[in-house]
């Protein structure tokens, strides 16, 4: 049983932590390519800078003294999710809305996301440097230690209040996302301007509307996807850049303009990634007793060494592009 | 159109003079150099994406192959290395990989003895991970003898000259770019430029991993120059300013003639039916093909094209700068600058590539003296007004070239969307 418990918690938790913070950030990416059609790389300064506005209102909080039962970064989590909505807003109105209105290519906007990332990341670093932060500065991160001697393994199930906490506000508002898409009118709009924009315009839809709508939910679940980061690991200014690629895989995965793909392809990779590094030897080491002599098993039996674990989902992106272009789910091709 | 040219290459020539008025000698003649490189590097994606419309995301990977190619040509020989069991056991390797090969392309083939459909696809799947099994079963021993003591710690150069080895790093990044583009060229833009990022961080990762073959992080230093260094120049009897100068001069001049090559080529393949085709198939890639023009091999020939610039450039700049740091490979160094450079500049044309290779450069370089420079002003009034001086005046204006950079793309695409020197349309007949 320790054997069994050893891999839930290097698989199966940690695979589903990142890969609810992939999926979130995905759903936003897919989101914005369903109605906008370009690939939105400035996402990953959408996270950093949402995780950088919760930190700040954290630490407000813990400046007024406000203590809190759970973490401060989810009490402050909802007020920056409304704030980085409103940063999301500001960016599309800036930056992308006139290039639009010149009737421009989605090439052209992509490159301008490529502008606004880097916009974003110098003005992060010139106010923050270079250097990290923690959530955890004022209060102590709670690990839970399930002991489960009574089921006959040694190890105890680790996880952390900040992972629990993760792992059910990602489900809620996956379910929230979920009833918001197939049961109100607004969501129906957008899946419908996803399918055909020109259609969904004559027919009445208010695609300005969509479209600020659309940068609502994109920019609010970047700042979900990025404070959770920054609460499991710590803050950095290249906190989501690093981990963009592997998001775009994801929603590549999933068949880009999919939200349920994405959130499929962000689970996939995520438990893809911690799978793909974890050491055998450590699960397989009973069989070395039966095993003869010239076949025992060597101390690291990994799939790939620990080194190369983001190029897991740039492998992944690879063949999928290769097998099946359009996703998992069919997705739209621009 | 030719008055404007003019007008902002005579710009860009008094801001040479004035960053060299400023920041004096040794710091311009390093940066020429560098600019000389860039320079080499736009014109590859201007290739790419001027002429042929194709998005390259992996322009860093590229870079990476190159500088790692002129590494290995032109480092001292390591005669640990090749006195160990080294050798022998990267041979085994070497035939372990080939033996996977074998075994996938046979998989591949399975249709022939009547196995189809889904058993092929198994088959195909079980191929792969047996090759990659076996290829590791032979490269992870051989890796960790080299890397230990007695294999020499890497496999060392083979102390050829540098030119050689910036031929080297274009034919690497032609067969790195052939293969790239056989799987990649059939996605459309979006797919395309995040696929090509994820192809150069596979590359950046292998690069910076496989120590025994590039030493990774532990970096390769010093790599020689294909013309005399300031310190033979300086025991010939000259001053050490002179030395330095005339050593970086002759770099310069050297990068110049290949640039120079280069352009003279490219712009007679654009004015030729080649170039001509090539933009057919940018503009309309359905009307070029039902003109039976086969577009596919036409844009996998101009990626190749481009990424041998792109490799060429790669490694000019790993010579120059005599290291070979893999960890100092960002994508906005490397990719996103590249980028800014040919749209600033004008995609489409080679004179515009050149023009914001040179301009963006000096930009990048800059930004960093002259916001520390305001930084310091800004910092003295606050300290007067009672504020309190600016912490950390030296990262922050590190940080503010990426800032200037993203700052100047947006405004580019907003008021000069086509570069500031724009391709030229002729409409003939």
């Amino acid at each position: 049983m320790t054997e069994l418990v050893f891999f839930t918690n290097q698989v199966i938790i940690s695979g589903l932590v990142l890969g609810c913070i992939y999926a979130l950030g995905a759903v936003g990416i897919t989101l914005i390519f369903g109605i906008l059609r370009f690939a939105h790389f400035a996402h990953s300064e959408l996270m950093t800078g949402g995780a950088f506005i919760a930190f700040l209102l954290a630490s407000a909080f813990a400046a007024w003294g406000i203590v809190t039962p759970v973490p401060t970064g989810f009490v402050v989590l909802p007020i920056a999710m409304v704030l980085a909505a409103i940063l999301a807003l500001g960016i599309d109105k800036g930056f992308y809305a006139p290039l639009r209105k010149r009737g421009a290519k989605p090439v052209t906007l992509l490159i301008a996301s490529i502008g606004v990332t880097l916009m974003v990341q110098g003005l992060i670093r010139l106010f923050f440097g270079a250097g990290s932060y923690s959530f955890f500065q004022n209060e102590p991160k709670d690990v839970f230690r399930i002991d489960l001697s009574a089921i006959g393994s040694t190890r105890p199930l680790v996880i952390t209040e900040p992972q629990v906490f993760m792992i059910v506000v990602t489900f809620v508002s996956v379910l929230a996302l979920h009833l918001f898409l197939t049961r109100s009118r607004l969501g129906k709009a957008m899946r419908a301007m996803a399918d055909n924009a020109d259609l969904a315009q004559v027919s009445g839809i208010n695609t300005a509307l969509v479209v600020r709508v659309t940068w609502i939910v994109a920019g609010a679940l970047a700042c979900m996807a990025g404070t959770m980061l920054a609460l499991d690991v710590t803050l950095k200014p290249d906190l989501a850049f690093n981990i963009i690629i592997p998001i775009f895989a994801a929603a590549i995965v999933g068949g880009l303009g999919q939200a349920y793909g994405a959130i499929a392809g962000g689970l996939l990779i995520g438990f893809a990634e911690s799978l793909a590094v974890f050491n055998w030897t450590m699960v397989l080491r009973p069989l070395n007793a039966v095993l003869p002599e010239w076949m025992q098993l060597p101390a690291t039996l990994a799939l790939v060494p620990t080194e190369y674990k983001l190029t897991v989902a740039f492998v992944i992106l690879v063949v999928v592009l290769l097998v099946r272009p359009t996703g998992i789910f069919k997705g739209a091709s621009s | 159109m030719i008055q404007r040219s003019l007008t902002l290459f005579g710009g860009l020539f008094v801001l040479i003079l004035l960053v060299g008025w400023v920041m004096g000698l040794p710091f311009t003649s390093s940066r020429l150099v560098e600019a000389a490189a860039y320079a080499l590097i736009a014109l590859g994606l201007n290739i790419q994406w001027g002429y042929g419309g194709l998005f390259n995301f992996g322009i860093m990977g590229f870079l990476m192959v190159g500088g790692a190619a002129v590494t290995f040509i032109s480092a001292p020989v390591n005669p640990v290395f090749w006195g160990s069991d080294g050798p022998a056991l990267l041979g085994r390797a070497l035939l372990a990989f080939a033996g996977g090969a074998l075994l996938v392309y046979g998989a591949r083939k399975a249709d022939r003895i009547g196995i189809t459909g889904k058993w092929k696809t198994v088959l195909t799947v079980i191929a792969w991970f047996g090759a990659y099994v076996l290829y590791r079963s032979q490269l992870d021993p051989a890796a960790a003898y080299i890397e230990s003591s007695a294999g020499g710690g890497w496999i060392g150069g083979l102390g050829g000259h540098p030119v050689l080895g910036w031929a080297f790093g274009g034919l690497l990044a032609a067969g790195i770019a052939f293969i790239v583009g056989k799987i990649c060229l059939g996605l459309r833009t979006d797919y395309l430029a995040i696929a090509t990022i994820g192809i150069s961080e596979i590359l950046r990762a292998l690069i910076k991993n496989m120590d025994w073959l590039t030493r990774g992080t532990l970096t390769v230093s010093p790599i020689p120059w294909p013309t005399p260094l300031p310190q033979d120049l300086a025991g010939g009897g000259m001053d050490n300013l002179s030395a330095l100068v005339a050593a970086r001069a002759g770099f310069l001049v050297l990068a110049l003639v290949v640039l120079g090559g280069v352009l003279w080529l490219i712009a007679r393949a654009y004015a030729g039916p080649w170039g001509r085709m090539m933009r057919s198939i940018r503009d309309n890639h359905i009307a070029a093909s039902s003109m039976g023009k086969n577009v596919t091999s036409r844009q996998l020939e101009i990626f190749v094209f481009g990424s041998v610039l792109m490799g060429i450039g790669g490694a000019m700049l790993v010579s120059f700068v005599q290291i070979f740091d893999p960890s100092s490979y960002q994508p906005i160094n490397h990719t996103f600058l590249i980028w800014v450079m040919v749209i600033v500049g004008g995609a489409g044309n080679n004179w515009g590539a050149l023009f914001g290779a040179v301009l963006i450069w000096l930009i990048w370089v800059i930004s960093e003296p002259l916001s520390k420079a305001v930084f310091d002003l800004v910092s003295m009034w606050s300290t007067n007004f009672g504020w309190g001086a600016i912490p950390e005046i030296e990262a922050r204006s590190a940080q503010m070239r990426v800032f200037v950079l993203g700052l100047v793309i947006t405004i580019a695409l907003r008021f000069a969307p086509r570069g500031l020197i724009p391709e030229v349309v002729k409409r003939e007949g």
